[in-house]
């Protein structure tokens, strides 16, 4: 299982070296070699101009694939309730329903959670599944796993999705170990190839330089965790018919090795994922004191204060404002970005936002090629006059 | 104790530029270094060691030139380095990366702590720690902030979560991936780095682990990469130079267009 390499028609022009992300191509003795860093993406097989090289793939049938149907979201909730991502997982399974046309089943895990089973009833999905158990009281790992593993290994579900909350990310690889399949992590869109039916998933990779997309050919189920303001919430629609299945917990597998001693809110927690304006400083905004302004301007529009991952490492302003591939996903109505460059870690983070608007004095950053409004100006001079202004409307 | 921390050995994609004529992906000049948060991986099982006694292995899969980022570990005070470098090994995805670690770590055995990075720069799953503690059947805790205590048997350590911190209890052995308010990592020492020249490393072929062939490499990888691209960003807005005064003026008409001034 590699890449092969045609030596009768490579001419040796290193255009595949020149592409290769990993730097996994070499020339060797005067023959083309590749390495342990192959990653296999196979952007050397698309450049080649000779056709020299050729992805080989051996089919290994890991299960009878044909006996996995349906589209399964985890509705992840938090303190009992429903959390908003499990809104935007039912959005997507539904959209994957659209061209796959297998029914949609949301997972409930948790104590006391079943009430919740309701707040999926008039959005669509055809059935969800509950586990109840004391024992899930307060998410844990190991238990939360084990739970979502029982039910996959009974109802053989084809896909299964979860939001990339930290929730998500923390249990969901144990699953898909636990049932030996493939996950792919903090996806940005999932579909359903039209020919082979199959979940195609697409995701940033190498630190957000490149775009990937990636299938679970033969093993089921096809899982992926999908970063959350992908998908929008899922509206209501007219009463729709919900079969609520109560599951019960086996616990003969669990052995309970984590307890759960306390927890401590964090105060003041902005939630930037809820904000419709995000006033955003970076680099540009030079010291944690000149954040005020960002912080003035951001309340004066009703807003929530964001920031690039420059500013957070700086010290100027805490870790939750980081909005970006390390930081929060927002998609909020107006994104204002003050001093940001626009590198593609902190794209990745904000580029869905409905209206973008840059403020930045170097005109080619390339913050510029997103925004829908780009000022090209010095941040210390065009928002004190934008908030003066918007005062003295105010006033009259 | 017996220590062990997952490094891993990354392109310093900080460094990558794509190249706006061919849509590229700039490789020259980037350096590779230690995936960023396995530093403080490292950092905590150093101190672990200081803390409570013991030995620390660092171990990585990767190409042979990976044994750099483990020197690195051995200057910062690990004990020990191994890589798993084997032809086989290549187009893993993090299902046969974390079966080949825990194969490796297997072998390195008696282990009581395994420490992991929160995810790596370049595949950013997140995903190989909690399944490398599948692998081996030992409980896992993610997100760890802070470890307040070993004694007996249990580790005492608190984590973050999106809205608060939790408390946790786990019997060892256990693996733990930290985030980067655990710790601060040491810059290397004189005598660490003169250590770590002179360091050997253990490499480990496929036949060095106990472990199934067919979950190596591609063949123990259930997902397929199947196209990769660089994102061509589409420039539809518009950009407004010249005075602060017309600037502010458009900010302000379009602030009201959208209707929350
Ligand atoms: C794996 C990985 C994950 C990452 N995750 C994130 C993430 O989640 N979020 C994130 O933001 N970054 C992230 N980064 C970092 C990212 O690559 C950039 O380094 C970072 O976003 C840059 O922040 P910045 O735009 O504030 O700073 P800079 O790139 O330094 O840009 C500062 C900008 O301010 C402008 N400026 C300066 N002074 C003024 C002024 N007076 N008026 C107007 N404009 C001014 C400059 O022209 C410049 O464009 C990540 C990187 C990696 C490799
Ligand atoms: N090839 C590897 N060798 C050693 N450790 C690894 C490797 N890949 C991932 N890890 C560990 O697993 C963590 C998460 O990686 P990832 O799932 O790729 O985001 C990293 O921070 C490392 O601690």
């Amino acid at each position: 299982m590699a890449i092969r390499i045609i030596y009768e028609k490579c001419t040796l022009c290193r255009q595949c070296i020149d592409v290769c992300p990993f730097g996994a191509i070499e020339i060797k003795d005067d023959k083309l070699f590749i390495n342990e860093n192959c990653n296999l993406c196979g952007l050397c097989v698309k450049t080649c101009p000779e056709d020299a090289l050729i992805k080989e793939e051996k089919t290994i049938s890991a299960v009878d694939i044909s006996q996995y149907k349906g589209i399964w979201f985890f509705a992840e909730s938090r303190d009992g309730k429903l959390c908003p991502v499990a809104l935007e997982m039912l959005n997507a399974a539904l959209k994957l329903k659209k061209d796959l046309g297998e029914e949609v089943a949301g997972v409930l895990i948790g104590n006391n959670v079943k009430c919740l089973a309701d707040e999926l009833k008039t959005r669509g999905a055809d059935r969800v599944y509950v586990i109840d158990d004391p024992l899930l009281e307060h998410f844990k790992e190991e238990p939360y796993a084990i739970a979502m593993a029982q039910l996959i290994t009974k109802h053989k579900p084809n896909i299964v999705i979860a939001a990339a909350t930290m929730m998500g990310r923390a249990f969901i690889p144990s699953v898909a170990a636990r049932i030996k399949t493939g996950l792919t992590a903090d996806c940005t869109d999932v579909s359903i190839d039209p020919e082979t039916k199959l979940l195609v998933q697409t995701r940033p990779t190498f630190g957000g330089n490149l775009m990937a997309r990636i299938i679970c050919k033969n093993h089921r189920p096809q899982m992926a965790t999908i970063r959350p303001k992908m998908f929008d919430e899922v509206p209501e629609i007219e009463d729709s018919p919900l079969e609520i299945i109560l599951e019960q917990f086996n616990k003969n597998d669990l052995q309970d090795r984590v307890i759960l001693l306390g927890k401590e809110k964090i105060e003041n927690i902005i939630d930037l994922q809820e904000a419709e304006v995000i006033v955003s400083g970076g680099r540009g905004v030079k010291e944690p004191k000149n954040f005020a302004m960002i912080k003035e301007l951001a309340d004066l529009l009703g807003g929530a204060v964001g920031a690039s991952r420059a500013a957070v490492d700086s010290g100027w302003i805490p870790y939750p404002h980081q909005v970006g591939q390390t930081g929060k996903t927002v998609k909020p109505k107006i994104y204002i970005a003050c001093g940001i460059s626009g590198a593609i870690q902190h794209l990745a983070g904000m580029q869905t936002s409905d209206y973008i608007i840059a403020i930045n004095k170097d005109p080619d950053a390339p913050i510029f090629r997103v925004a829908n409004l780009g000022i090209v100006g010095d941040i210390f001079e065009v928002i004190p006059a934008l908030i003066k202004r918007i005062k003295e409307n105010k006033k009259c | 104790m017996n220590i062990v921390v997952c490094i891993k050995q990354v392109p310093d994609t900080f460094e990558v530029k794509i190249d706006p004529e061919t849509k590229r992906i700039v490789r020259e000049g980037v350096e590779s270094i230690i995936n960023p948060y396995d530093n403080y991986a490292i950092e905590e099982a150093v101190r672990l060691k200081e803390r409570f006694g013991g030995t620390v292995t660092a171990i990585s899969m990767g190409p042979p030139q990976a044994e750099k980022a483990l020197r690195d570990a051995i200057a910062m005070g690990v004990d020990d380095g191994v890589l798993l470098c084997d032809m086989k090994f290549a187009g893993s995805d993090t299902l046969a990366t974390s079966y080949i670690l825990s194969c490796g770590i297997k072998k390195i055995g008696n282990f009581d702590v395994i420490v992991c990075g929160r995810e790596t720069l370049d595949g950013s799953t997140g995903q190989v720690g909690p399944e490398i503690a599948h692998h081996l059947n030992i409980p896992y805790v993610t997100y760890v902030s802070k470890i307040k205590n070993i004694s007996s048997g249990v580790m005492e350590c608190v984590r973050l979560m999106e809205d608060h911190y939790e408390e946790l209890k786990v019997h060892l052995p256990v693996l733990i991936t930290v985030v980067k308010e655990i710790n601060q990592p040491r810059i290397p020492s004189l005598k660490g780095m003169l250590k770590a020249k002179k360091a050997q490393i253990n490499i480990w072929k496929s036949d060095n682990i106990e472990g199934e062939i067919s979950s190596y490499g591609q063949d123990g990888s259930p997902t397929r990469v199947v196209d990769v691209w660089t994102e061509h960003m589409k420039k539809e807005g518009r950009k407004v130079e010249g005075e602060t005064d017309k600037l502010v003026e458009e900010l302000a008409t379009e602030l009201k267009k959208l209707g929350v001034l």
